[in-house]
């Protein structure tokens, strides 16, 4: 069941005069799964997702939502997909239940269960209080919220949110995320945004897009690995040559990494931190520190995206 | 799907008082002239007046009534019609529709569907003030309803004309003025004209289509002619729109 393809994006490309804002950007998602997509201000993240909505159309490539093709039968396609843009679109003069009910209906909700539609919705987005608000009146972060709710009420098979986080506190950032983890159950999501340590924690996938190239595309394990590497960062009193410690067993390469710091370079998969451990009290070396020299996310993104320049 | 987006116009419309200002503001102008209309039938019929120089209460009473409106309706409609589309692309709502299952030109229709439906009270109010002097005299209601035939479609071509003219800006207040100047301009053009009755402008003229309406005439020369001023324009509407997803 969870082999269902529900997105296949192939070489999808946008150009704006001779300015290409998206080049040649490939993947596919599955049901289940929630795809983090990264990358730096104007990377082409918000034209990518407008294209994948059928908000925009594609210079090149092609879209197609659990094989429909969204140029073909844009009706049919957009049917399956609940899109929250950058602006949350909410007509501000409607009640939150008004404007999810317009929102339910506009996307073929069977009159009968528009209510039911309503309840699910506003339940999982914790709205159930403000049903009767104006939509004017509720702050930045309901008003996300009412955004989220539009986007998913028709049940849809894939959610597409233009980084959904942005101007919430940090608890309703947390129920956002929960919430996001929850759709991906059952319907495949697509998120943008530029807060790493999230992508971390709800994406099974990530991709990096770098002026409107696809830059890192995969697990988010891969992402992982790269950041824990490989390194052991030491801190030594009594630091003995290099060639001392490149004796000992997994050590390929040692630098100094400051005043009584080194960072040792080890083969992959191998844990010598015992062996250094015991090397440095038996020539008393003055161990102080040792601890796994981590890249931050961050560090891997700006590996990622500035490569070239 | 159509009716959706044009329940939600009608509520938008409702819920600014905009919507109720207009709407009281115009039903007062139009019973003033009713009123006048009447006293001024007594006046003149009171007179000594030569027997085929006699006018019935209905053409005499509706005519005052219905210049003043398609007059009142070219100040009118542009100040309904300017946020229809403009308002959307401000706050950035046109996304909610381009991604919900709908064609462009469900859209368009639906708001077209959505003003005109506004407008159409006006004119529903406009023949039950009318129809009210049945209670004391025999109408003529052909001409009535040739009259309110008329300025209905008068009135959805105005619509037509201002719905595009908002796909074109972001600024409501832009939109109103540009459709204002285009529908006056369209209004005086026989004005312009006068020396040249045969002039190809001179069929351009809204008036000249809507006059035979208001004399009780229905012709379908004129008919054709608000029918495809109103696809033009929701046709140029579409394009506009298309263009948006085309050009981004």
């Amino acid at each position: 069941m969870m082999d269902n393809v529900t997105v296949e994006v192939s070489a999808l490309g946008r150009n704006y005069g001779n300015n290409a804002a998206v080049r040649d950007v490939s993947f596919s998602l599955r049901q289940g799964e929630v795809l983090g997509f990264l990358g730096p201000n104007g990377a082409g993240k918000s034209t990518t997702m407008k294209m994948l909505t059928g908000n925009l159309a594609p210079t090149f490539g092609s879209v197609k939502i659990c094989g429909i093709d969204i140029l073909e039968q844009p009706k049919e396609a957009k049917a399956l997909i609940g899109y929250l843009p950058e602006t949350p679109p909410l007509y501000k003069e409607l009640t939150v239940d008004e404007m999810l009910a317009l929102s339910a209906r506009l996307h073929g909700v069977a009159r009968g269960s528009v209510k039911k539609a309503l309840q699910t919705a506003k339940e999982r987005c914790g709205l159930t209080e403000m049903s009767g608000r104006l939509i004017d009146n509720l702050s930045k972060g309901y008003q996300q919220r009412v955004g989220i709710a539009q986007a998913i009420i028709h049940n849809p098979m894939v959610v597409i949110l233009d980084e959904p986080t942005v101007g919430l506190d940090p608890i309703q950032i947390r129920d956002i995320r929960a919430l996001i983890k929850e759709l991906g159950g059952e319907h495949s999501v697509i998120l943008s945004t530029h807060i790493l340590p999230e992508v971390e924690m709800i994406c099974d996938h990530v991709q990096i897009i770098h002026k409107g190239q696809l830059v890192f595309n995969g697990s988010i394990d891969v992402l992982k690995q790269q950041r824990h590497g490989n390194r052991l960062l030491l801190g030594l009193r009594n630091p003995p040559a290099r060639e001392e410690l490149l004796k000992l067993d997994d050590i390929i390469d040692v630098e100094t990494a400051g005043e009584h710091l080194l960072r040792v370079r080890h083969a992959d998969g191998a844990a010598p931190a015992e062996a250094i451990v015991q090397a440095a009290v038996n020539n008393n070396w003055g161990l102080y520190q040792i601890n796994p020299d981590q890249t931050t996310l961050e560090e891997v993104f700006v590996q990622l995206t500035y490569q070239e320049v | 799907m159509i009716f959706s987006i044009a329940g939600k116009e009608l509520r938008s419309m409702f819920s600014s008082p905009m919507g109720w200002i207009i709407l009281a503001l115009l039903q007062f102008i139009f019973g003033t002239f009713f009123l006048v209309g009447i006293d001024q039938y007594f006046q003149t019929m009171s007179g000594a007046i030569r027997p085929e120089q006699r006018q019935g209460v209905t053409e005499f009473v509706g005519h005052s009534v219905f210049s003043t409106a398609s007059f009142i309706m070219l100040f009118a409609v542009p100040l309904l019609s300017m946020r229809l589309i403009s308002e959307e692309r401000k706050n950035q709502t046109l996304p909610f529709l381009f991604s919900a299952p709908l064609s462009l030109t469900d859209i368009v229709l639906g708001k077209f569907v959505g003003l005109v439906s506004f407008l159409s009270i006006l004119i529903a109010f406009i023949g039950i003030m009318l129809s009210s002097l049945n209670l004391w005299s025999e109408l003529d209601y052909g001409y009535l309803a040739g009259n309110l035939l008329g300025l209905w479609l008068l009135v959805a071509s105005f619509s037509a004309l201002g719905l595009f003219v908002s796909s074109l800006t972001q600024h409501p207040i832009v939109a109103a003025i540009i459709t204002f100047v285009a529908l006056f301009a369209l209004m005086i053009l026989d004005y312009f004209f006068a020396s040249d009755p045969n002039s190809v402008l001179n069929t351009l003229s809204l008036f000249r289509h809507f006059e035979p309406f208001s004399r009780g005439l229905l012709d379908t020369r004129d008919f054709s002619y608000f029918m495809l001023f109103i696809l033009t324009f929701l046709t140029l509407t579409v394009r506009r729109l298309d263009a948006d997803r085309l050009r981004g």
